[in-house]
């Protein structure tokens, strides 16, 4: 009997693996992380993923092009309008089809709404991470005004499935520019809001600033776009480098820091909202008459051959990549997605880190659980 | 000494950038005029969704009980994810010409992503979106449903 029952000794120099996920908060989702420790200390980070796999890359190449459009949804549901733009200009690229200045600009505004509300619920559910529920609230109800604006105009309110090849599902709702400017003005008066409680608080400085940082080499080389990039000075902002859309004619600022720790990445979004803002402003009484779609061919046939493109979600780099051998259906597609890139950082910027940092950068880099697993 | 003074300076900072949170949240603490929060379901009856709001995909119906759906089978076609199925009859027209007209058009709720394709590309509009949200049923057999009603009849002057 006391032969079985023996002291465990736990050897604090040794190294011991606990599973973080795939059910815990601060994931957003279900992603699974095995955590290294010494004592407190993070060691080593393997993410394990996979855990909503839909095969959407499969699930393309069996059905037709406008059906694509509607599986992007899901990838990042958070950026959706974005996605469904990807697919809808590659297709458009590979049937020359000359999209009218109408279709740019509402497309551009939508995305930028979609940006500004994906960085409110990033502001919002970081708060939360952080250990502060004011924000959760705060940040909810700025965001539900932008999802009124897409409900009015596209009838979904994350799920948009707005454009479609060709041009827009819909028109823009008669109500849609008063509301978006409404919106513009509210926001811009309520945005110090979230600097006051949160970017300000010195609790949240103590856990942020230095944390995590990323240095631009190493950003390069892991290729981390989006606000997580451009918080280490990587100008990868795919709206200035090729400008799709209507991006070529507005003035915006790309929003660099050098320092990309933790904080930064957190502000570079804050401060992406503003320049949102500034586009949105610039287009929204510039919309032109005319239909908002280009009559296309009831089934859509791309030539043969392959057909790319990149355009910049909430998140980082999005490419669509599409062969076609000339059928109703894709041969192959292939999504670059930028969740997915970001995820490979998270061991490298997080070693050495307390646990509880692991969270603070985890939140930061923003991720969204299907678009990585697609 | 100087690091004394940094040291209180610090603290001071610190606090003073808590109140300045503290501010905004008693801001709305004490104006609860601003507070956005809706009763659900306290004001179903007053709730309105956008008319435009996609609930589930039905098949309008005049007061005759008459449709507009030909039963040419596009939606089915053009949905990406098997969620409509049309099934057609052939009948014979009193004056003795053959016609095919719909049977029973299915919809399944529960597999619908709501992409709109079916409402968009029907060719007489036979289909529209409703702005019922509240879909919870005890039972998925009830998630199946036809969308044309019994005893109903295709619209005169749609071919
Ligand atoms: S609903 Fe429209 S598309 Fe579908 S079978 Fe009827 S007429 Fe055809
Ligand atoms: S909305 Fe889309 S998924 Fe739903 S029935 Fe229509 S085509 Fe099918």
């Amino acid at each position: 009997m006391e032969e079985i029952i023996k002291e465990v000794v736990i050897d604090e120099q040794e190294e011991y693996t606990i599973n973080m996920g795939p059910q815990h908060p601060s994931t957003h989702g279900v992603l699974r992380l095995v955590v290294s420790l010494k004592g407190e200390i993070v060691k080593n980070i393997e993410p394990h993923i996979g855990y909503i796999h839909r095969g959407i890359e499969k699930m393309c190449e069996s059905i037709t092009y406008p059906q694509i459009i509607h599986l992007t949804d899901r990838m990042d549901y958070l950026s959706a309008a974005i996605n469904n733009e990807a697919v809808c200009l590659a297709v458009e690229k590979a049937l020359e089809v000359e999209i009218p200045d109408r279709i740019k600009i509402i497309r551009t505004i939508i995305s930028e709404l979609t940006r500004i509300q994906s960085h409110q619920l990033f502001w919002a559910s970081y708060g939360m991470d952080m250990g502060g529920q004011t924000c959760f609230f705060y940040g909810l109800r700025d965001r539900e005004k932008v999802l009124d604006i897409f409900e009015e105009t596209t009838g979904g309110r994350m799920i948009v499935s707005y454009n479609c090849p060709g041009g827009l599902m819909y028109d823009i709702h008669p109500n849609f520019q008063k509301r978006v400017k409404e919106f513009i003005k509210y926001f811009r008066g309520v945005l110090w809001e979230y600097d006051a409680i949160l970017s300000g608080n010195v609790i949240f400085r103590e856990r942020t600033i230095g944390i995590g940082r990323l240095k631009l080499e190493d950003a390069i080389s892991y290729g981390i776009t989006g606000p997580s990039g451009r918080a280490s000075g990587f100008s990868c902002d795919i709206r200035k480098q090729e400008p799709y859309s209507a991006y070529d004619r507005v003035k915006f600022n790309e929003v660099l820091y050098t320092e990309g720790d933790t904080y930064h990445r957190y502000l570079a979004r804050i401060e992406e909202m503003r320049e949102s803002m500034n586009i949105i402003d610039q287009l929204i009484d510039n919309i032109p008459e005319g239909p908002y779609f280009v009559k296309m061919k009831p089934v859509i046939k791309l030539p043969e051959g392959e057909y790319f493109q990149r355009v910049e979600t909430a998140r980082g780099e999005l490419d669509v990549f599409i062969k076609s051998d000339g059928n109703k259906n894709p041969y192959r597609v292939k999504f670059r997605s930028p969740n997915f890139v970001n995820l490979g950082v998270l061991n490298h910027i997080s070693k050495d880190f307390k646990i509880a940092d692991l969270i603070a950068i985890a939140g930061s880099l923003d991720f969204v659980i299907p678009d990585i697993d697609r | 000494m100087n690091s004394i003074i940094q040291y209180f300076k610090e603290i001071i900072q610190g606090v003073g950038s808590l109140l300045k949170g503290m501010r905004v949240t008693n801001r709305y603490f004490f104006s609860p005029g601003k507070i956005v929060t809706q009763k659900y379901p306290n004001n179903r009856k007053d709730l309105v969704m956008f008319e435009r709001f996609k609930g589930e995909v039905v098949m309008p119906h005049n007061e005759s009980n008459e449709h507009k759906c030909t039963g040419c089978g596009i939606c089915e076609i053009n949905c990406p994810n098997g969620t409509i199925e049309v099934i057609s009859k052939t009948i014979i027209t009193e004056d003795g010409k053959k016609k095919r007209v719909i049977d029973k058009h299915i919809y399944r709720l529960g597999m619908c992503t709501f992409c709109a394709l079916c409402v968009k590309t029907c060719p007489s509009n036979a289909l529209a979106f409703s702005q019922e949200f509240e879909h919870a049923v005890f039972n998925r057999a009830l998630l199946i449903k036809t969308l044309n009603k019994p005893g109903s009849q295709l619209m005169k002057g749609v071919e």
